[in-house]
């Protein structure tokens, strides 16, 4: 194993968030920095020749190499997890950039009430409404100490929408650029919505509507509605990604290098301080880099995953309830329903990645829960993302039911263009039966343990779903649907997409009770220690996660630099 | 019809001679017409248009099993291989190739039977991964690029009005709206100027 010389700053994770922290500390300190990315190295020119459905889309060609580590699955305590062998449910990215290479741009600010969900849910309806085995936690920072950096948040990405919404929380600023032009399904949407007395609005998109220059000085271009988001980079960069939005900016910076091909294994500790990282390179030597501060930046899964394999703070024990690292597993209760058979064509092939609209009317606590059976809300959009045909073709209305064949064909080239489906987007509640823990049986291709999840929804999440599908169901016939498929919530498979919002693991809280970190994403022990992404989300809101975890970010790179290094210990 | 390697498609009496005359990756002669005469049960074609046959599903299904693929690159393959609930997804031990070998075997004779004796057949094993792994590598072979070998001249894309990876709807995306926008086709490397390679033969 081959030492190298010590660094200030080591952060593990090329995404989002990693590098975004990298930027920030480069722009305002002199720490030397050394990001690792155990993918290769991305640039926008990569992505020209991508827009492939069956290299990108079907055999997931900017994922995660499954063949070499995944994670395995069961529902409960009593069932055998086993390897999720082919990502479907969910996909990690890997590369310079992470998942935030091929996400598709939507950009919601969480509701206030996300922050507190537990106190003001307790508030309003009494803990008689809590589920058996809830294990619903507050943040420990609220909308209002965040929403500064929302703002900073979506400057930076330049962020599409309009206007602000009576049932979003108060926001300083406006969109930094006009909302994009509205394909055909999204506007009928618009329109029925509206017509039934919802408050529709075009979801904010981090593809930007026109040219835009950041605070950074990088300049975008604005979207070509290509309809290659999903799963894909964008080869003009106007979708921000990591790479087109902070990469340029990083190039330039003095203390700041990139190490790809680097996977890490172990964070190193001694006497409750982090001492470094242990990594393998692109050609297999072990490396340790030692570092004053770590900072994990690699994913929900991974981050939790690194914690357990280092034997950092207290595992979390389902039985007894005690314990931190692993708590809180949640994925979004994402439903692609119900789907809408019309009469007309929609021209769905056209579109961006977050060109849609959005209502919230049953969104968190926008709406009265006392005659409901349950708690948490959808946020609900009609997305004109983009549809291709591998993905979207053999869809037959429910009157239709041959899978092949003649009748199923003709069924299915009719609907091809005339089916189209909402998004709901439905809080998942976190369990205490819901947790991550090293699996005892598989093994990555090092021979480390893969994480194991252990999830399954409840009856919230189930009618929480089977009352946003009315909802909308209402609307679709507004629309002037002539058929819809409402498939409802049963059981959690990994074999259909649903989002890659997987959340929970490093939980962030107020107290070290049942949080691994403070509400500066600090580690609570180990102060030179510090987790970014949506690990650190205690239960799982309706929105896209990523702006809320880049404004997290921007808030603790300012804690970092202006309290952190002037003297380093427990912010809280 | 017949397809050579560079797509151009050939009339031949391929029919009445039983010969299959494309440059096979994987599959001997006899397993071809067992597949192809398969996926043209699942998409048939018939009076709504061009089908698998057309649209060369058998291509793309051989060139597809010949590549990493085939033989399971993109799948976590350790083991233990036991049996799970549904929702664990596919947890078999077989890969691509051999879910094929062992379908054929299932299939043995079937590119000789008449049109309503193929269907029962295949009625029997719709059920199996086989089946499901058949009828998604159709729909992989009639819409994908025809750089992975299907899609013959973008025929699969003409029958749904797709008009494959386009630069830009800036100009049609608030346009058009309940009307079919139906541009003519391309492909990826029409869009980009030149040829470009595969995933599977890149690997």
């Amino acid at each position: 194993m081959k030492t190298l010389p010590r660094t200030d700053v080591v952060i593990v994770g090329g995404g989002w968030t990693g590098l975004l922290l990298a930027k920030e500390l480069g722009a305002r300190t002199s720490q030397s920095v050394v990001v690792l990315e155990r993918g290769g190295p991305r640039q926008t020119a990569d992505y020209f020749e991508g827009m492939d459905e069956l290299d990108y889309a079907i055999r997931l060609r900017l994922m995660q190499d499954v063949s070499k580590e995944t994670v395995t699955f069961r529902h409960t305590m009593k069932e055998r997890a086993l390897p999720i062998r082919q990502f479907s449910s969910f996909l990690p990215g890997t590369g310079m950039g992470g998942s935030g290479e091929h996400w598709n741009g939507m950009t919601p600010r969480f509701l206030p009430i996300t922050f507190e969900m537990r106190t003001r849910t307790l508030e309003r309806y009494g803990a008689g409404r809590l589920p058996a085995n809830h294990a619903l936690q507050d943040w420990g920072i609220t909308y209002d100490e965040l929403e500064p950096y929302y703002t900073r948040a979506e400057q930076l990405l330049g962020i599409s929408g309009a206007g602000s919404s009576p049932l979003e929380g108060p926001r300083s600023a406006g969109y930094p650029t006009p909302p994009l032009k509205m394909g055909y399904f999204p506007t009928l949407f618009a329109e029925a919505a509206q017509s039934l007395g919802y408050h529709p609005f075009p979801t904010p998109s981090a593809n930007l509507s026109t040219a835009y220059r950041n605070p950074d000085g990088i300049v975008r271009p604005p979207c070509q509605y290509c309809g290659y988001c999903d799963r894909f980079g964008c080869m003009v960069g106007a979708k921000a990604q990591p790479t087109n939005t902070l990469l340029p900016v990083i190039r330039r910076q003095k203390h700041v290098s990139l190490r790809t091909g680097a996977n890490v294994r172990r964070v190193r500790h001694q006497d409750g301080k982090a001492t470094g990282v242990l990594y393998v390179d692109a050609n297999g030597e072990e490396i340790f880099q030692p570092a004053d501060l770590v900072v994990l930046a690699s994913w929900t899964l991974n981050n939790t995953r690194l914690l357990l394999l280092s034997k950092i703070g207290q595992p979390y024990d389902p039985v007894s309830g005690k314990g931190q690292v692993g708590r809180n597993l949640t994925h979004q209760a994402n439903a692609r329903a119900p789907i809408l058979f019309f009469d007309r064509p929609l021209n769905q092939f056209m579109g961006s990645g977050a060109n849609g609209v959005t209502i919230r009317d049953f969104d968190g606590d926008n709406f009265d829960h006392s005659g409901v059976d349950f708690i948490g809300g959808a946020a609900i959009s009609a997305p004109a993302l983009g549809y291709r045909p591998i993905a979207n073709f053999g869809v037959v209305p429910p009157s239709v039911k041959a899978r092949w064949g003649s009748e199923w064909k003709k069924a299915a080239i009719e609907s091809f263009d005339r089916a189209a489906s909402f998004i709901l987007a439905g809080e998942h509640l976190a369990y205490r039966t819901n947790f991550l823990d090293p699996d005892p049986t598989y093994r990555d291709s090092h021979g480390d343990p893969l994480l194991r999840m252990t999830m399954d929804w409840n009856d919230n999440e189930r009618n929480l779903i089977r009352f946003m599908t009315t909802k909308m169901v209402e609307v679709g016939r507004a629309m002037g649907a002539r058929e819809i498929a409402t498939p409802p919530l049963r059981s959690y498979d990994v074999q259909t997409y649903k989002s890659s919002h997987l959340q929970g693991g490093t939980m962030i809280g107020p107290s070290p009770e049942n949080a691994v970190l403070n509400p500066w994403l600090q580690h609570w022990q180990y102060s030179n220690l510090f987790i970014l992404g949506a690990s650190s989300f205690p239960q799982n809101p309706s929105g896209n996660p990523t702006l809320t975890v880049l404004a997290q970010t921007m808030r603790t790179a300012d804690a970092i630099v202006s309290r952190y290094l002037k003297r380093p210990g427990p912010l809280a | 019809m017949v397809f050579t390697l560079d797509r151009k498609p050939v009339r031949v009496h391929a029919q009445s001679d039983r010969k299959v005359r494309v440059p096979l990756r994987f599959f001997d002669e006899r397993e071809a017409l067992i597949i192809a005469a398969a996926v043209a049960r699942i998409f048939p074609s018939d009076e709504t248009g061009p089908g698998a046959p057309e649209g060369g599903v058998i291509l793309y299904i051989d060139r597809q099993l010949a590549s990493p693929y085939g033989r399971d690159r993109f799948r976590y393959t350790r083991p233990p291989f036991e049996e799970g609930v549904p929702e664990q997804g596919y947890q078999g031990k077989a890969t691509p190739r051999e879910l094929y070998r062992e379908g054929l075997v299932s299939l043995a004779g079937f590119d000789r039977l008449p049109p309503v004796e193929q269907d029962t057949r295949l009625r029997e094993i719709e059920a199996t991964y086989f089946f499901q792994l058949l009828r998604q590598h159709t729909i992989e072979g009639m819409f994908s690029d025809p750089m992975h070998g299907g899609n013959t001249d973008l025929i699969g894309w003409q029958i749904i009005g797709f008009p494959g990876p386009q630069m830009s709807w800036a100009n049609h995306i608030d346009q058009h709206y309940g009307q079919a926008h139906r541009p003519q086709p391309m492909s990826l490397s029409d869009v980009v100027g030149h040829k470009v390679k595969p995933w599977e033969d890149l690997e």
